[in-house]
C-alpha cells in the first residue's frame, strides 16, 4: 500500500518519529515559555538541563539500581532543586538589568555543563536499558506502535496538558498570569513574588528535566543531546510566539510532524524545514502565530 | 554628511579625541612590532577574531541588537571566499571581495528577517538562521561537508604581493583589520552611528523624530555581516582552510563572548577580548573540553560582575581619576 509513491509503513514511521520529536519541543518550549513569561529570561541552559536530567536517570540506573519510574520523579527534583539554586544564586541579580544578560549568562551555565559532561563521559552515547514493561509494540493494523513510544506521546500530551490546565485554570495558575503581567502589584497583594519567581524557573526546568529521562531510551545519553536540540526550539518557539500556552503545545507537536512529513517527501530539507517555516511565519506574521506584540 | 542635524557627533568625528587617537596609534604599533616576538599566525588569527568582534560590537555596542548568529557570516564568506580561490582559481582579492559581498547579501537576507522582532526573539531568530546556513554548508556539495575546503591556495593580491610569505601575508592582513576597524570607527562616530544609538535608547522616540528606524537597523545589520564577512574571507586565507567550526553556533557564541569580556560598546574591547579568547583557547588546547568550560565560566563571571568588560572598566576607572585632577589644573 502507498501513498504518493510511499509505502505507508514509511510514512507512518516518520510521522510517529515526528510526533515523538513534536513531544520534545513541545516540553522544552512549553518550560521556555512557563519561565519567560514570569523571568523575561529565554533560559539557554535548558538543552543542558535537558540533557542532566537524561544522565540523573542513567547514573540512578547505574549506581543506584533505581528504574525508570523512580528516574521519571527523582530526575526532574534533583535539576528542579539545581534550577532554584541557579536562579537564588545568579538569575536573581539580573532581573533590574537588560534581558539579554539573563540569556548571556545561561548560555554561560549551557557551556559549563556541557563541558563538564563532555569532560568525563565523551561525545559517545551512553544507552539506556528501556524498562520491561515496555518491550513489545501495539499492531494498530497498518503499522507496529512500539509501546514505549506511544507512552511517550501520552505521557508528553499530559504533561503538557496538566500545565496548561493548572495555569490558566486554577488560582495558582492565576497568581502567575497577574505575576506575569504587573509583579509590582501582585507583590502589594501579599503574595511572595521572588518566591513564586524561583519556583517557576525550577519548575520549567524540572520539565525539561522530565523530557530527559523520557528521552533516554529512545536516544542514547549523551553530552550534545541538548545541544543542538535547544537551538530547534528555540525556532519553534519563535513561530508559536510566547504568548499562550495552548500554543507553544500545538506548535511544537506540529513541527515535529512536518519535521517528519519533510523526512518521507524532501529528506535533505528535514534539518531545514522548521527554521524555514520559522522565517515565512515572520514574514507573514511577526509576533509568531499564537503570539501578542511585546 | 556635513548637512545632518547632529553636531556633537560632528565635532567628534572630524577631531579625534586625544586618547582614542593615541589608543589606536599604540594598537597598531603593537601588532605591528608583534610577529618578531609572537607566531605570525597566532596573530592573524587575533586579527580576524578582532575584527569579527568589532563588527559584531557595531550590533550590539551602538545599535542594542544581539545577534546569536554571527558564524554564518564569517562561515559563509570563508566557504566562498575557500571555494573561489581553490576551484575557480581567482586572485586574492577577488575572492575575498566574493566572500564579503556573499556574507553582505546573506546579511540583507536574514537581516530582513530578523529586525522583525526585537531583544530576544532578535536573538533567538538569528540563531535559528544561522543554524539554518549550518545544515546548509553542512550538506551542499562545494563544502565538502565534514572535510571542509582544504588547501586553499593563498597566491597574490593584486598580482603583486606573494601571499605564501608570512610576512607579507601578516602585513596585508593588518591593512585589512585597520581599514576595517577605521571604518567602524568612522560609523559609530558618523551622524549614522548616533541615530543607531539614539534607536538603542529609545525607539518610539527616534521613529517620532521622523527616522526610520528599521532602515538604520538594517543598514547596521547589513554593515556588519559585510565586515564579519571579510574577516571570514581573510581567515579562510591564513589558515587555507574553511570548516564547519566556522558556521558553528559555538563561535557565534565565542564572539559575543569576546565583545562582552573586552567591553560592549567601546571602540577597543572587541580586539582586547578577540586577544583574550583566542589567546586562552591557544594555549589551553591541551586541555581539551576544559577550554568550554573556561569559557562558560568567564561568561557567568563577565555577566554577574563585570558587564562593562576589560577597557569599560578601565574607561570607568580613568573617569574615576580625573574629577580628581581637575581642581588642581583649573
Amino acid at each position: 500500500m502507498t501513498i504518493f509513491g510511499v509505502p505507508t509503513q514509511a510514512l507512518f514511521g516518520q510521522l510517529l518519529i515526528g510526533l515523538i520529536n513534536g513531544a520534545f519541543y513541545a516540553m522544552l518550549s512549553l518550560g521556555l515559555a512557563v519561565i519567560f513569561g514570569l523571568l523575561n529570561i529565554i533560559n539557554f541552559s535548558h538543552g543542558a538541563l535537558y540533557m542532566v536530567g537524561a544522565f540523573c536517570a542513567w547514573f540512578l540506573l547505574q549506581y543506584a539500581g533505581v528504574g525508570y519510574w523512580w528516574s521519571l520523579l527523582l530526575a526532574p527534583l534533583a535539576v528542579g532543586a539545581v534550577g532554584i539554586l541557579i536562579e537564588r544564586t545568579m538569575l536573581a541579580r539580573l532581573y533590574k538589568l537588560d534581558h539579554l544578560y539573563g540569556l548571556l549568562l545561561t548560555f554561560g551555565l549551557a557551556l559549563i555543563i556541557q563541558g563538564v559532561f563532555t569532560n568525563y563521559f565523551g561525545s559517545s552515547g551512553l544507552p539506556y536499558q528501556l524498562p520491561d514493561e515496555f518491550a513489545g509494540a501495539f499492531n494498530l493494523g497498518f503499522m507496529f506502535l512500539p509501546k514505549y513510544r506511544a507512552w511517550v506521546i501520552a505521557a508528553s500530551l499530559v504533561v503538557c496538558l496538566g500545565t496548561w490546565y493548572v495555569i490558566e485554570r486554577t488560582k495558582l495558575g492565576s497568581y502567575l498570569r497577574a505575576g506575569t503581567e504587573n509583579p509590582a502589584l501582585v507583590q502589594a497583594f501579599g503574595i511572595n513574588v521572588p518566591r513564586m519567581i524561583t519556583l517557576t524557573y525550577g519548575f520549567g526546568v524540572a520539565l525539561a528535566a522530565l523530557a530527559g529521562v523520557m528521552a533516554a531510551p529512545i536516544y542514547s545519553v549523551n553530552p550534545q543531546m541538548g545541544a543542538n536540540l535547544i537551538i530547534v526550539v528555540f525556532a519553534v518557539v519563535v513561530i508559536g510566539g510566547m504568548g499562550s500556552i495552548l500554543g507553544s503545545i500545538v506548535t511544537g507537536f506540529g513541527l515535529g510532524l512536518i519535521e517528519g512529513l519533510t523526512k518521507v517527501f524532501y529528506p535533505e530539507a528535514s534539518n531545514t524545514v522548521i527554521f524555514v517555516i520559522m522565517a515565512i511565519v515572520l514574514l507573514i506574521k511577526p509576533a509568531g502565530l499564537f503570539g501578542r506584540a511585546r | 554628511m556635513a548637512t545632518a542635524n547632529t553636531p556633537p557627533a560632528r565635532a567628534r568625528a572630524t577631531t579625534l579625541d586625544r586618547g582614542t587617537a593615541i589608543a589606536f596609534v599604540v594598537m597598531v604599533l603593537l601588532f605591528a612590532v608583534a610577529p618578531m616576538f609572537v607566531y605570525p599566525v597566532f596573530l592573524m588569527n587575533v586579527l580576524c577574531m578582532a575584527l569579527f568582534a568589532c563588527a559584531f560590537n557595531l550590533l550590539i555596542g551602538f545599535g542594542g541588537l544581539l545577534s546569536f548568529g554571527h558564524a554564518m557570516f564569517l562561515g559563509m564568506a570563508g566557504y566562498v571566499s575557500a571555494h573561489a580561490a581553490k576551484v575557480w582559481g581567482l586572485p586574492a582579492e577577488a575572492a575575498i571581495a566574493l566572500g564579503t559581498a556573499t556574507a553582505a547579501g546573506l546579511g540583507i537576507v536574514s537581516g530582513l528577517l530578523a529586525i522583525r522582532r526585537q531583544g530576544i526573539y532578535f536573538a533567538m531568530t538569528t540563531l535559528a538562521l544561522a543554524q539554518m546556513v549550518y545544515f546548509f554548508c553542512l550538506q551542499a556539495p562545494f563544502t565538502h561537508g565534514e572535510d571542509g575546503i582544504q588547501a586553499v591556495p593563498r597566491g597574490r593580491l593584486f598580482a603583486l604581493l606573494d601571499l605564501n610569505n608570512v610576512w607579507v601575508l601578516y602585513y596585508v592582513v593588518l591593512a585589512i583589520f585597520v581599514g576595517g576597524f577605521l571604518l567602524i570607527y568612522r560609523t559609530v562616530h558618523s551622524p549614522f552611528g548616533q541615530v543607531l544609538k539614539a534607536i538603542r535608547e529609545n525607539e518610539p522616540r527616534a521613529i517620532s523624530l521622523g527616522y526610520a528606524a528599521d532602515r538604520y537597523k538594517l543598514l547596521a545589520f547589513v554593515l556588519s555581516a559585510t565586515l564579519a564577512g571579510l574577516a571570514g574571507a581573510t581567515k579562510a586565507l591564513v589558515f587555507q582552510l574553511a570548516s564547519l567550526t566556522d558556521v558553528h553556533w559555538s563561535t557565534s557564541g565565542e564572539v559575543v563572548l569576546m565583545t562582552l569580556l573586552g567591553g560592549m560598546g567601546t571602540i577597543f574591547g572587541p580586539v582586547v577580548g578577540a586577544l583574550v579568547i583566542v589567546g586562552l583557547q591557544n594555549y589551553l588546547a591541551p586541555f581539551g573540553q576544559w577550554v568550554t568550560v573556561i569559557t562558560g565560566a568567564i561568561f557567568v563571571v563577565c555577566v554577574l560582575a563585570f558587564r562593562r568588560g576589560i577597557v569599560g572598566e578601565l574607561a570607568a576607572w580613568w573617569k574615576r581619576r580625573r574629577p580628581r585632577q581637575r581642581p588642581l589644573s583649573s
